[in-house]
């Protein structure tokens, strides 16, 4: 089974967002980066399919900085194969210009399974995956909790409001990872040995045009501080006062 | 020729509560450009169209397009019929909701368009004649704006955002065709969760729970002030989810959920910086906690100090009352 793993490098989750020079981005000076949360969920994901496939070829594939090469050998410590990297100083807002990138690159590649997390926890653009699926003519799931594949055929589970959609589908195919799908692995210190020797291929990434653009990047309105109401069971009465009276929430 | 199109969302062939929500946005738009709002509803052969109000949400005309497939979602046939109605329609905007369907669908839609799409918006402008949209990345620890240089604009809002504001249509109800396609991917089943359980992007209050709550076995505390409440869903913190006690569905902040509910209520939560996240757009927010130096005091609207177990109960109580009274 030969299995295509996108992924992104992200700013750490606990990272304290400030706002860069330009006042669009934001100012990556001593930001640490990490592999996006959900993608871990896909490279894991695709491990255990080639495993139990039996064989087969994971190939990651990231689309970032330079940087982004270090993202991609984490993934290969985890047991990932090989690496891409579609080169790209800056990642543009434009999630289509991304997709068609990531779509030029997996067209020809052979490739039985395709697999990215939900969404990036950065810019939360949740759109690649289903978009590279479109642009390759290939079936879709997205958020993808639960699955089965057995003989060319696949049934995901996804979470949608208030229930799940199981959903059917054949191979090749395109899912995104949602967390609960698996608990990815840690790189064995054997791994991390391993991956430095794995081979990462570069190569510019082809957007085309870029027609959405971020204009502005701002730090939400501080909450006005709050007040204690009281302390134990006693401030209940209270509470439940100010919520029906000053704040009309009950 | 209408300016925006609407596209709506239904369940069981009811029209959901964010389909107005998805109307009020389209509506927005229209008027900033001078023009009028179709809404599109893309269901079952039963569905009720004139059931969800949207002219009084602010569509001019809604559009019917049933199939035998499209009582659950269908999204290579939702897809195909969207995009066949904007081909036809000419707008300059098409709205969808950021809901696990939208979320779904939009992109979709916007790689067969060939069009770029702005996801999680919580508001929306028009300058210079292009869209501009904001909208909330890190989790919400930063807004982005975004400006969309393509006819037409996707815009898929966050539920939640954009209320309907008293600009009545005619919402004229007229049938469309389907165009349902080769389905690539077929919604077999959907098993639905106990009955009459919200979802926690989508309630309008939500009670949360975290490690002080000790145990899974203390959930209930939390249950029943919900059901006190009223239209009240359950969430967790992270910690509680990565230790098995509560499902990933409810769980609040980076890895999870972002909600903007009118009241969120937080217990036995300290407040990590990817759960503040996840909830600090609601309306009011009430921490109780037995640490008064735990960070979610400081984005807490109304806090108390002490043990939830003693002080869950009453609240439950208290609420109770207020709402049978």
């Amino acid at each position: 089974m030969k299995i295509a793993v996108c992924i992104k490098r992200v700013p750490d989750t606990e990272t304290r967002v400030k706002v860069g020079a330009g006042g669009v981005a934001i100012d990556e000076a001593g930001v640490k980066f990490i592999v996006n949360p959900y993608d871990e969920f896909a490279v894991e994901e695709a491990l255990q399919r080639r495993e139990k496939a039996g064989g087969g070829e994971v190939v990651v594939v990231s689309l970032g900085p330079d940087a982004a090469q270090e993202t991609i050998r984490t993934a290969l410590a985890m047991g990932a194969d090989r690496g891409i990297l579609l080169k790209a100083d800056a990642i543009p807002a434009d999630g289509l210009a991304v997709a068609k990138a990531i779509a030029a690159e997996l067209k020809d590649g052979g490739y039985d399974l395709i697999l990215l997390g939900k969404m990036a926890v950065d810019d939360s653009n949740h759109q690649v995956g289903p978009m590279v699926a479109e642009l390759l003519g290939l079936p879709c799931v997205t958020t993808v909790a639960k699955l089965e594949l057995e003989g060319g055929k696949g049934v995901a589970e996804r979470e949608i409001e208030g229930g799940v959609e199981v959903v059917e589908f054949a191979l090749p195919a395109v899912l995104t990872c949602e967390k609960g799908l698996n608990t990815p692995r840690y790189p064995a210190l054997k791994g991390i040995m391993a991956a430095k020797k794995k081979p990462i291929e570069v190569k510019p990434a082809a957007f085309g045009a870029v027609r959405l653009t971020a204009t502005a990047l701002t730090l939400p309105a501080e909450r006005a501080a709050g007040r204690i109401v009281g302390e134990g069971p006693e401030a209940v009465p209270e509470l439940v006062r100010l919520l029906q009276h000053e704040a009309k929430v009950l | 020729m209408a300016t925006v199109l609407a596209v709506t969302e239904q369940r069981d062939g009811a029209l959901r509560k964010v389909s107005r929500e998805a109307v009020a946005a389209a509506r927005q738009l229209a008027d900033a450009l001078g023009g009028t709002v179709d809404a599109l509803v893309v269901g079952g052969p039963g569905v009720d169209a004139a059931g969800g109000k949207l002219g009084e949400a602010g569509a001019d005309r809604v559009l019917v397009a049933t199939h035998d497939t499209f009582g659950r979602y269908a999204p290579d046939g939702y897809a195909g019929t969207i995009a066949a109605q904007v081909k036809a329609g000419g707008y300059a905007a098409v709205v969808l909701a950021g809901t696990a369907t939208g979320r779904d669908l939009a992109p979709r839609l916007a790689a067969r368009l060939d069009v770029p799409l702005a996801v999680d918006v919580t508001s929306l402008e028009i300058a210079g004649g292009k869209v501009r949209a904001s909208r909330p990345v890190y989790a919400g620890r930063a807004i982005q704006q975004v400006e969309l240089d393509a006819t037409p604009a996707i815009l898929a809002i966050r539920p939640n955002t954009f209320a309907p504001a008293g600009s009545a249509r005619a919402g004229t109800v007229s049938a469309i065709d389907a165009v349902p396609g080769t389905a690539r991917v077929v919604v077999r089943e959907v098993k639905a969760a106990e009955r009459g359980a919200l979802d926690v992007a989508e309630a309008p209050i939500v009670v949360s729970g975290g490690r002080g709550l000790k145990g899974p076995e203390h959930f209930h505390l939390l249950e029943d002030l919900a059901r006190a409440l009223g239209s009240a869903a359950v969430g967790a913190s992270r910690a509680v989810v990565d230790a098995g006690w509560r499902p990933h569905a409810e769980q609040v902040g980076q890895t999870g959920k972002t909600v903007s509910p009118q009241l969120y209520i937080a217990v036995g939560i300290s407040g990590a910086i990817q759960h503040l996240a996840g909830m600090r757009t609601a309306k009011v927010i009430v921490a109780i906690n037995k640490d008064k130096d735990a960070p979610i005091f400081k984005v807490a609207d109304y806090g108390i100090v002490g043990d939830a177990f003693e002080i869950v109960p009453k609240l439950t109580e208290a609420i109770a009352k207020v709402r049978a009274g």
